[in-house]
């Protein structure tokens, strides 16, 4: 599924033009906040050919299930196949998370996006009924590689899977209030995806920028790297980047531990931003430190 | 318009011209590009450039129909798009080549015919060739295939007219197309020396690693200046244009929050990185540490470095008003 390599991959949408069908399951790692597997199955085989799968093992096993629906193609024995997959899955764990993505949307107008939407949900709500699965939580997302949809799906689905969100979104929260931001954001660096984020509503824009903001850090400071491999890294400091828009709004980032980065928006009205952006790299420190302490608490566990 | 420089943009249909004029001209991304339809006739856009030239481009469609009348009609002088109306007083040909082309024959009797007209009525022309789309080619095949394609173009250039030409490999899908316009433009920038003379003497100041000038709506680059290259420091060669990408990229994205960005301050791992306005027509760049590349005293303190461009500015504020 070249949603996989988009989002995990940090591949360019035109290059999966040339990705080959999925035909064997795939497992990999990643190794971010939380250490996530992200295992693909493909869509041709059957699921319940007892040779290929261990398939009870296979779903008591995992925290979410992403089931792919391609909006351009007809989609109808799709909708059967979900169905289905929901019944025996729920049946082996019944934590699962089922996310839904409709995705490929680039290709259907506006209208037609809620349109089909609405089709999918009602279609896949009428055959769990049919099963006698009437309680079943299921999360729809209208996604396209295309642009950042894909990204906030993921997002929303993994923070899903954290543990510590409650006590992430707290600290977040804070630091907002002691820093006086707009918008703070917890990314994994590699994958865009943001595993945190304070309790305001997030704006898709705004969340775009801040992902960019990040790709532009890095490909700036990779480009002056001191060259030679012999000698590593010497700065001892965490990157930091900090840009004023014309706006008045300041996109500032700083690199925090295992992979992840913070992003916020703020807005320096004085002349002396200096001091304020001390306030703010002091109280991301702190944050930082508490992070620190979450993750070792987490792993004791 | 006396300032007014004109710059010729030609090729066959669909090769990549009016692609490569709205990303470099017009704040488009490569996406954008798939929406654009043929040229019809000459699209002119006139753009400014630093503070007292003005870029004519002449973008002209290369449809065959198109490409006869601008070629052939010489006697009509009715006619805009006669071959002397298109082809007198041009300061420069770029000629668009796209590499998967299939009639590579008459690509080049179509530029040797263009190079007819201008030797005709422009015999100074400065003229540049750019193999494009080379995002399609294997990347360990495209070196050879440029060497062969340039080969040949510069043989019917030089041959037949004395013209001596330059050439490069492009794509509007990695940062070539910056290096090439970069060059482009430059050679059309009489007091470009002043420019590196000026920056040289404020890098003696501040020490730093490197300084870069970039101009403010295109992100070409104008004039760099390398004062500590000692020899550990390997950069990498195609650090420019990859940097003019990653601005525009970033001007484009902040776009989103209508909205531009005034400076830029990153820390990172080798070392800082400063972007700020200097004049209201440029940008610069000052890149800081890490000490062992540049022995001496560098200036690493935000606040100071911002100083100091603030500094430079009346001095390069100068240049820029023709004095
Ligand atoms: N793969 C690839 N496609 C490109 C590149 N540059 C342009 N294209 C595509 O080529 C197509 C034609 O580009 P145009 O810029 O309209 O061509 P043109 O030379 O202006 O054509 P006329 O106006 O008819 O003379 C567009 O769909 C572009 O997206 C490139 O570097 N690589
Ligand atoms: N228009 C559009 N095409 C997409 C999108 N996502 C994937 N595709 C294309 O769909 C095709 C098959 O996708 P892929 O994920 O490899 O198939 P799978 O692994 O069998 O699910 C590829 O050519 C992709 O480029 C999307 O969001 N929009
Ligand atoms: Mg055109």
């Amino acid at each position: 599924m070249d949603v996989e390599a988009v989002v995990f991959h940090d591949m360019q949408p035109l290059d999966t033009l040339y990705l080959e069908s999925t035909t064997k399951p795939t497992t990999e790692n990643f190794r971010s906040l939380i250490d996530l597997a992200v295992m693909e199955l493909p869509g041709q085989l059957n699921l319940f050919e007892p040779s290929l799968y261990d398939s009870e093992k296979l779903f008591s096993s995992i925290g979410a299930l992403v089931y792919v629906i391609d909006s351009q193609d007809e989609y109808l024995s799709a909708l059967q196949n979900l169905a289905v997959i929901i019944k025996y899955a729920c049946s082996v764990n019944s934590n699962l998370h089922i996310e839904v993505l409709i995705h490929k949307i680039d290709g259907l107008s506006e209208d037609f996006r809620l349109e089909t939407q609405r089709d999918i949900m009602q279609r896949v709500g009428d055959d769990l009924l049919d099963y006698g699965l009437d309680g079943v939580q299921i999360s729809f997302y209208l996604t396209s590689i295309f642009d950042h949809s894909i990204y906030e799906a993921f997002s929303r689905i993994v923070q899903k899977l954290i543990f510590e969100l409650p006590a992430l979104e707290n600290l977040l929260d804070l630091l907002m209030q002691y820093s006086t931001l707009d918008k703070v954001f917890l990314f994994d660096v590699n994958s865009k995806i943001y595993v945190a984020t304070d309790s305001s509503p997030v704006d898709i824009q705004t969340y775009e920028v801040c992902a960019e903001f990040i790709d532009v850090t890095i490909d700036l400071d990779g480009l002056y790297e001191s060259g030679s491999d012999a000698e590593p890294n010497t700065n001892p400091q965490p990157t930091r980047c900090v840009s004023k828009l014309q706006s008045g709004s300041v996109l500032y980032l700083q690199q925090m531990i295992r992979g992840l980065a913070l992003v916020a928006v703020t807005r320096l009205e004085d002349e002396n931003d200096a001091n304020a952006l001390a306030v703010i790299d002091h109280n991301v420190l702190v944050f930082k430190k508490s992070l620190e302490k979450l993750w070792e608490r987490s792993r004791i566990q | 318009m006396s300032s007014g420089k004109k710059l010729l943009l030609m090729g066959r249909s669909g090769s990549g011209k009016s692609s490569m004029r709205s990303i470099i001209f017009s704040n488009y991304s490569a996406f954008d590009t798939r929406r654009l339809g043929a040229t019809i006739d000459v699209e002119h856009s006139n753009l400014r450039f630093l503070n007292n030239m003005t870029l004519n481009l002449w973008d002209c469609g290369g449809q065959d129909a198109f490409m006869e009348n601008f070629l052939n009609n010489d006697s009509d002088s009715q006619n805009v798009n006669s071959s002397s109306n298109i082809f007198k007083k041009c300061e420069v040909l770029i000629h668009v080549f796209d590499v998967e082309s299939k009639e590579v024959q008459k690509d080049i009797e179509i530029f040797k015919r263009v190079l007819d007209n201008l030797h005709k009525f422009s015999p100074n022309v400065k003229i540049f060739i750019l193999v494009h789309k080379m995002d399609l080619i294997q990347i360990n095949k495209r070196q050879e295939l440029f060497d062969i394609m340039f080969n040949k173009l510069d043989n019917v250039a030089y041959e037949n007219y004395r013209f001596k030409i330059k050439g490069f490999a492009t794509s509007i899908w990695d940062e070539s197309l910056y290096k090439a316009w970069s060059q482009i433009v430059c050679s059309l920038i009489p007091n470009i020396s002043l420019y590196e003379q000026q920056l040289s003497k404020f890098n003696s100041i501040v020490n730093a690693r490197e300084m870069i000038l970039f101009e403010k709506t295109t992100f070409l680059v104008i004039s760099s200046t390398n004062k500590f290259t000692v020899g550990g420091d390997e950069l990498d060669p195609k650090r420019f244009e990859k940097i003019s990408n990653i601005i525009k990229t970033y001007k484009q994205s902040v776009n989103k929050i209508r909205t531009n960005f005034n400076n830029l301050v990153l820390h990172g791992r080798g070392s800082s990185i400063y972007l700020d306005v200097l004049t209201s027509n440029i940008y610069i760049m000052i890149i800081v540490g890490p000490p062992k590349t540049s022995p001496g005293y560098q200036v690493d303190d935000e606040s100071l470095v911002l100083e100091n461009i603030k500094i430079a500015r009346t001095l390069f504020e100068k240049i820029e008003k023709g004095k």
